[in-house]
């Protein structure tokens, strides 16, 4: 068994765990956060990313162990209270989902994705940036229009924002 | 009304939960006491099973039970069946070969289940489902299904000789072999429609719960009909009667076919909850969802189309094989006859259509309804054939579409169906203007400079609707009705809940509903709520497929509207002292018309519940349903025009333009209905371009079983779409809705394969046209 202690979403969490639990099935399963999906085996859909100490991460390729003393955040966490975070308004103003499965992933994807990109976006690097996110549902058409939107209204919004989505 | 009612591009009222983590779908369920499964599954294609040795498993750690075939069957527990019958030509019903939810004697597919392990974690089902020995005597597998047909090929179910489930026809043979011995061209080609995995991104699972205090059972289910799954656990799989028997099918992340059928899975998880005494929960992981999950498509099909001296169609020939896997799915025997050869015609005029279709089974996951089902194959068939006639004769592919398209409705077909509207005219043209079409030439001698082929191909697509009405499909086999209901209850403060039978998996079912709701009585559409998913709160339904929704389940629900409509006018009337037939309802409001008296409609539906003041004999409340059975078949249409880049060198396509111009009749919210072309185009491009399931002819072993393998559409394997519509309303339906929802997946195929072999200057190419492949038929051509 692991004993791990991180923060997720603000809150300190702490569990003795199977050695062989991974982040994300600690999340759904001893957190109780069960907005993080899992969609495959192999670390290709996206489904499961967080945010681990700032950064976009596929929770189904770490040990919940080795996020011991980081800090995540879920899609639980991205809004601040009732106002969304401006890449999920992004989302629902330009139907960027539509069965809400992959969705979670593609949101922390984004909202990683912008932050790297402080200048903006265009349609081919948002294409190419969603190589570790797969859609069955959208074609990624308005998928990729959300989070041009997004990086648009969050580079307007100032740094304040776009920080605070890390 | 113009905010939020008909037409209007409303976002979608169930997004906040999906975007902020708040969507339920199965495995996000906790029951308590609950348990979790793990399946054995055969790593055979085709083996006898000599013996099950559990005692190993049974002492695990955490192992609640191991449960086996034998078990299952001395419960009582009856095997799958196929619930659409079809008949050879012969006249003999389809050969039905025994499907037993885990296997007791012999296993015919990888993936086949022949064990389940109930334990306290997953982790523990899934060590001790390792630790299960079965010892299986390996037979022969055959997996290509001309290869199943053949004598000495290896058999795989009694009941079926030679592999062969039926040999049907459609059509008439005679006036179509004359038509090609008078010809004065014949296009022939052999073509093949790629088996896909349809890979929701939810996979598969199930819980069932046993509450022996009540003695039911509850199941929560990725459906896509919740209620086809109860009957059918009740009627033929023994589970429960149907007043015993639960079943919730939550959010459900996408379906496109595959969750419209009843798994082993979901069955032997209720089953073994009653046998363990605990909630059992199975979740599909990735690879078991490619090896299980019913696969689409996988034809192969030789075509003869006649031409007279005015390149008029005289007469179109098509014989096909459908490999239908190991078992007979759920409908699957519907998907490559009534569902495919009846769109043989496509839009055009042929006074002579024959198909005849043998269905086979070979030892691989079983192939069933996959986002289009029968439509997408029926589609690349006509359209493959038609673009190839057009090179062969010499004219424009616009021309010779255009020439040979019906233009008068209603039009009937040599193959059952009668197209009630549509102007395919209006589709080209759209879709040529959107795509410059005229431009090509410029384009493609500015891609030359580059090194690059460019290439342009359409294809104008038919196909059919809300499938219906019950009595005609029963008439072809259905053992269904494919009505819809819908109950609407204006609850005493005029808010409102829809009880639909339809069923959303990411179609947005909770908005477009509600805006049907808000067009009729003026309300926002916050103060709707749609209601779908669990038998213990909808009494009945059909559920979500087909694209029927929109003009099977909202029709439902406007019959039930006019009911409530026509009590509240009622009630109104006697609150107003005035004549029902004044009554008209504006904003919110029942008015006088042209006076200003009116009484707000929350007043109305409170008088109806408090009942202090009714008219004489009206009984209190107001809470009405409806049955709809549709007149017909609607028949959305379109032209999709691909433009695609191949770089010689490497083989690699480039789609740099794609454009979609479809006739969906009557649309609901714009928005949705966009986003439901781009997904349906997003998958007809994948199966074009990238998706294919692989069988190893020897071992029969799935080498396409992860996203490692086997190759989903990702954002840069795709454009944007130029999407738009030109709508001619359906007749059948009070809405004039036609469907949207498979489009995209059936037009697109042929648009991209017909510019690749624009672009390459080769007509011989197989899905998925993968860069090996191009550039393989780059090559042969020199």
């Amino acid at each position: 068994m692991s004993d791990v202690s991180l923060t997720v979403n603000g809150r300190n969490v702490k569990a003795s765990v199977e050695d062989r639990t991974l982040l994300v099935h600690f999340l759904r399963e001893h957190v109780g956060l069960t907005g993080t999906h899992v969609g495959c085996d192999t670390s290709q859909c996206g489904a499961c990313i967080v945010h681990v100490d700032g950064k976009a991460v596929k929770s189904c390729t770490m040990l919940a162990a080795q996020a011991s003393g980081s800090t995540v955040v879920t899609i639980e966490g991205l809004a601040n209270g009732a106002e969304l975070h401006p890449v999920q308004a992004a989302f629902k103003e330009n139907h960027g989902l539509q069965c809400g499965f992959c969705t979670p992933g593609m949101i922390m994807s984004a909202t990683d994705m912008i932050r790297r990109y402080p200048e903006g976006l265009d349609e081919a690097t948002v294409r190419a940036e969603l190589e570790g996110n797969i859609c069955r549902c959208t074609g990624y058409h308005n998928i990729v229009k959300a989070i041009l939107a997004a990086s648009q209204a969050m580079s307007k919004a100032g740094k304040g924002k776009a920080k605070k989505a890390a | 009304m113009g905010m939020e009612g008909i037409g209007a591009r409303v976002a979608r009222k169930e997004d906040k939960r999906f975007i902020t983590g708040g969507g339920r779908y199965v495995d996000d369920m906790v029951v308590p006491g609950m348990k979790h499964a793990a399946f054995v599954r055969s790593p055979y294609a085709h083996a006898d099973i000599k013996k099950i040795d559990v005692k190993k498993a049974q002492g695990m750690p955490g192992v609640i039970g191991v449960l086996t075939g034998k078990e299952l069957k001395a419960d009582g527990i009856g095997n799958l069946i196929c619930g659409w019958m079809i008949h050879s030509k012969d006249g003999s019903p389809m050969k039905m070969g025994a499907w037993s939810p885990l296997a007791v004697d012999r296993v015919r597919y990888v993936g086949d289940a022949v064990v389940i392990v109930v334990a306290d974690t997953k982790g523990e089902a899934r060590d001790a489902a390792e630790a299960v020995e079965i010892t299986y005597k390996e037979r022969k597998a055959v997996t290509d299904a001309a290869e199943a047909l053949k004598s000495g090929a290896p058999q795989l179910h009694p009941e079926a000789e030679g592999n062969l489930i039926f040999d049907w026809e459609i059509g008439d043979a005679k006036a179509t072999d004359e038509a090609i011995r008078q010809a004065a061209h014949v296009t022939r080609m052999s073509i093949v429609n790629n088996r896909l995995v349809p890979n929701a991104m939810e996979p598969r699972a199930a819980l069932g719960h046993y509450d022996n205090g009540e003695d039911h059972f509850t199941c929560w289910t990725t459906s896509q009909n919740p209620h086809v799954a109860r009957l059918v656990m009740s009627a033929f799989y023994n589970v429960a009667p149907e007043n015993k028997l639960r079943v919730i099918a939550p959010d459900v992340g996408g379906g496109f076919g595959s969750k419209i059928f009843i798994y082993p899975e979901e069955i032997i998880c209720l089953w073994a909850s009653k046998r363990t005494g605990v909630p059992v929960k199975w979740v599909a992981d990735r690879t078991e969802s490619f090896l299980t999950d019913a696969h689409g498509r996988d034809h192969h099909t030789t075509v003869e189309m006649a031409f007279d001296k005015d390149n008029r169609i005289t007469g179109f020939k098509v014989d096909t094989i459908a490999n239908l896997g190991a078992y007979m799915s759920l409908f699957s025997s519907s998907v490559p006859t009534y569902l495919y050869a009846t769109l043989l015609s496509g839009q055009y005029n042929i006074p002579a259509i024959h198909a005849n279709v043998r269905t086979v089974y070979t030892n691989t996951a079983p192939v069933d309804a996959y986002r289009g089902a029968g439509r997408p194959e029926a589609t690349y068939v006509v359209e493959r054939t038609m673009e190839t006639a057009a090179r062969e004769l010499g004219i424009s592919p616009a021309e010779l579409r255009r020439k040979n398209f019906i233009t008068q409705f209603p039009h009937q077909t040599p193959v059952i169906m009668c197209y009630d509207a549509g102007d395919y005219s209006a589709s080209l043209d759209a879709a040529m203007k959107a795509a410059d079409y005229a431009g090509f030439a410029k384009r493609k001698a500015a891609a030359a400079k580059k090194g690059l082929l460019r290439g342009i191909g359409m294809s104008c697509y038919i196909e059919a609707c809300g499938i219906a009405p019950s009595a005609a499909v029963g008439s072809l086999g259905a053992g269904v009705g494919l009505w819809e209901s819908a109950e609407v209850r204006v609850n005493a403060v005029g808010t409102i809940e829809v009880l639909t039978g339809s069923h959303s998996h990411g179609q947005g079912h909770e908005t477009t509903f509600a805006q049907l709701v808000s067009e009729r009585f003026g309300l926002p559409i916050d103060q709707i709520s749609i209601v779908h998913g669990d038998t213990d709160k909808v009494q009945m339904g059909m559920g979500t497929y087909g694209s029927r929704s929109g003009a099977v389940g909202m029709s439902a629900i406007v019959k039930a509207l006019d009911k409530v409509e026509a009590k509240a006018k009622k009630i109104a009337a006697h609150l107003l002292e005035a004549d029902e037939g004044d009554i008209v309802i504006e904003n919110g409001a029942l008015k006088v018309a042209g006076t200003d008296k009116n009484v707000p409609w929350f007043q109305m539906a409170l008088a109806s519940y408090t009942a202090h003041n009714l008219p004489g004999g009206m009984e209190p409340g107001l809470k009405e349903t409806a049955f709809y059975d549709p007149t017909n078949f609607t028949f959305p249409a379109g032209c999709y025009i691909c433009e695609v880049e191949v770089d010689p060198d490497t083989g690699k396509t480039q789609i740099v333009q794609f454009v979609a111009a479809d006739d969906f009749g009557n649309i609901i919210n714009p928005m949705i209905v966009e986003g439901q072309v781009h997904g349906g185009i997003a998958q007809g491009v994948g199966q074009a371009l990238l998706e294919g399931a692989h069988y190893d002819a020897a071992s029969g072993q799935l080498l396409t079983a992860s996203f490692m393998d086997y190759t989903m559409p990702r954002a840069d394997d795709l454009p944007s779409f130029q999407v738009s519509t030109s709508n001619t309303p359906c007749p059948g339906n009070p809405l004039g809705m036609k469907g949207c929802g498979e489009a995209g997946a059936i037009g697109s195929p042929p648009a991209v394969i017909n510019a690749i072999t624009d672009a390459i200057g080769n007509n011989k190419l197989t899905m998925p046209a993968t860069p090996q492949t191009v550039w393989a038929a780059i090559q042969a051509k020199h």
